[in-house]
């Protein structure tokens, strides 16, 4: 046991001395490594922050039932009552034709041509708010159900930026995930260049090595320590770039979540997100090291 | 303990450094083997290290046939020998307790416990007061003890050692070849490859004499 940690420790040991023997140099590829990580990580925030804003205040979108005009007060009742059995609609309420009427006899302009017409030309109408988890799909569908109820002349769905919404967000979705992959294979390269570098200066002592009987995974052993630990300072590097940009846009940012109704604040990485990032960056670092060992330590 | 039969071993283009060898060496046995430069001697160290293959025949070390060795053998196996190479192969960038550390952290020693196994082999080659010199800062014939040192820390029950006496004065090589003396006096095989046996002249109960890669 203490063997296997003294083995550990000493090839954790040279992997840190040989990180910090070219400073630079080590600083140039965790600058490389972090940038990499921090498009991809910086993406999904974006995102995540973007969904967050766009679903507050104006986003939501609203399905507006007007009634005929000749729908009495028992008409108007049983589509509310319809209205309040659905588990689909998150509220709804009833704008009724007094008070369309009110409001554009309020309006300067408006009023002589109201009182021109003989009687109120509005009819009573239904503001309903769908619950967030709703597709464009499904809201269409529930357009169209809605529609064919008694006494309901039209159903409008302001959803054409619902959907521009999903398909965006979609779109979002896929750039940060073709990012991210791309980037992953920038840091395996990265990677399996700087393990290939310091193989070369280690050939000797990997030479030697061998000759006094060091199995494959002895020698690898100190290499797999550098590449993992590289990636995981990159991923922390990462980690720092995306919490100082997110800073720096905080303000902006909530400036513009003001202008909607909701207010929604900057979220940042979470605990989660911050273990993801830094195990994917790890795991990409133990991933270049091995196929550049692979290529590398066959003699 | 190690055995040699019917040992071919030619290189590319046409050279065959050791045609048909057969020879035996029992445990705690010193043999030196001799012969003119080109004979083949360090060739056949190499074979018995698994650092080259018979080109035909068999080598056995332990009865097991080293030529069959896959790469996790071959490592298991040269952990088990000492070896002093012709040209001594020690490591430029550390000092010289590390160099002498390194097949003791191959083999997973406790670090304690190695620490003290390499003063004793340091000791034991003269170099106790040089622990922390680089092996530049070391004569030649120091850099060949500490060879010597790194090839017997582990204490092998087989010691090669190819020309360890090469850069030595006669004083030196005296004291060096009483080392090995040592060593097969406790049960250790011991193969010395040396064109020069004066050193060894003393003590050596067995010679194996290669002349153009045949045995005399
Ligand atoms: N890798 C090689 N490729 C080709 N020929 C080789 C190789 N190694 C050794 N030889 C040849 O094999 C023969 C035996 O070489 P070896 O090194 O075993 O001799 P030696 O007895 O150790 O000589 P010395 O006393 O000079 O060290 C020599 O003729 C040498 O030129
Ligand atoms: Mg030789």
């Amino acid at each position: 046991m203490s063997a296997w940690l003294a083995q550990h420790g000493r090839a954790l040991l040279w992997a840190l001395r040989r990180l910090t023997v070219a400073p630079l140099s080590t600083l140039l590829s965790l600058l490389a490594i972090s940038v990499a990580l921090a498009l991809p990580a910086g993406g999904q925030l974006l995102l995540r922050n973007g969904l967050q804003i766009a679903k507050s205040g104006a986003a939501t979108p609203e399905l507006s039932l007007f009634m005929s005009v000749d729908a009495d007060r028992k008409a108007v009742d049983a589509i509310a009552q319809r209205l309040k059995h659905q588990e689909a609609l998150k509220e709804f309420r009833l704008v009724s034709r007094g008070e369309t009427l009110a409001r554009f006899q309020a309006r300067p302009g408006f009023a002589e041509v109201i009182s021109a017409l003989p009687g109120n030309p509005f009819p009573d109408a239904f503001v309903a708010v769908p619950r967030d988890d709703l597709s464009a799909a499904a809201l269409e569908k529930l357009r169209a159900e809605f529609s064919h109820w008694p006494k309901v002349e039209q159903v409008q769905l302001d959803s054409a930026w619902a959907r521009r919404l999903d398909a965006l967000l979609h779109l979002g979705r896929i750039g940060v995930a073709l990012l991210a992959l791309m980037l992953g294979l920038g840091l395996v390269a990265i990677t399996f260049t700087t393990i290939r570098l310091q193989v070369l200066t280690q050939l000797s002592e990997i030479e030697v090595s061998r000759l006094l009987g060091a199995t494959d995974a002895f020698i690898g052993r100190p290499f797999y320590y550098f590449g993992t630990l590289q990636g995981l300072a990159g991923g922390a590097g990462a980690w720092l770039i995306v919490a100082a940009v997110a800073m720096a846009m905080r303000a902006p940012l909530e400036e513009l979540a003001g202008l909607y109704e909701g207010g929604a604040t900057l979220q940042s990485l979470t605990a989660i997100d911050v273990a993801i990032l830094l195990g994917f960056a790890t795991a990409l670092g133990w991933l270049g090291t091995a196929l550049s060992l692979g290529r590398h330590l066959r003699d | 303990m190690i055995r040699f039969e019917h040992v071919c071993r030619r290189y590319p283009p046409n050279i065959a450094a050791l045609t048909d060898l057969s020879f035996n060496v029992e445990a705690g046995e010193l043999v030196l083997v001799c012969g003119h430069s080109g004979a083949g001697k360090s060739t056949l160290l190499k074979l018995i290290a698994a650092i080259e293959r018979p080109s035909s025949g068999a080598v056995l070390v332990n009865g097991q046939n080293v030529g069959a060795l896959k790469r996790a053998g071959i490592a298991v196996l040269r952990r088990n020998l000492g070896l002093v190479f012709q040209d001594q192969k020690l490591l430029f960038d550390r000092n010289a307790f590390d160099n002498v550390m390194l097949p003791l952290a191959i083999a997973g020693y406790p670090p304690k416990e190695a620490g003290k196994r390499v003063r004793a082999a340091l000791d034991k080659v003269g170099l106790a007061a040089r622990e922390k010199a680089l092996p530049v800062a070391l004569s030649g014939g120091e850099q060949q003890r500490l060879a010597i040192a790194r090839a017997v820390v582990g204490r092998p029950a087989i010691l090669l050692a190819d020309e360890p006496t090469a850069h030595l004065d006669q004083a030196t090589a005296g004291d060096v070849a009483k080392i090995f003396r040592d060593f097969h006096q406790v049960g250790v095989a011991v193969l010395i490859a040396s064109c020069d046996d004066t050193a060894f002249s003393n003590f050596v109960p067995r010679r194996l004499v290669l002349d153009h890669g045949k045995l005399q």
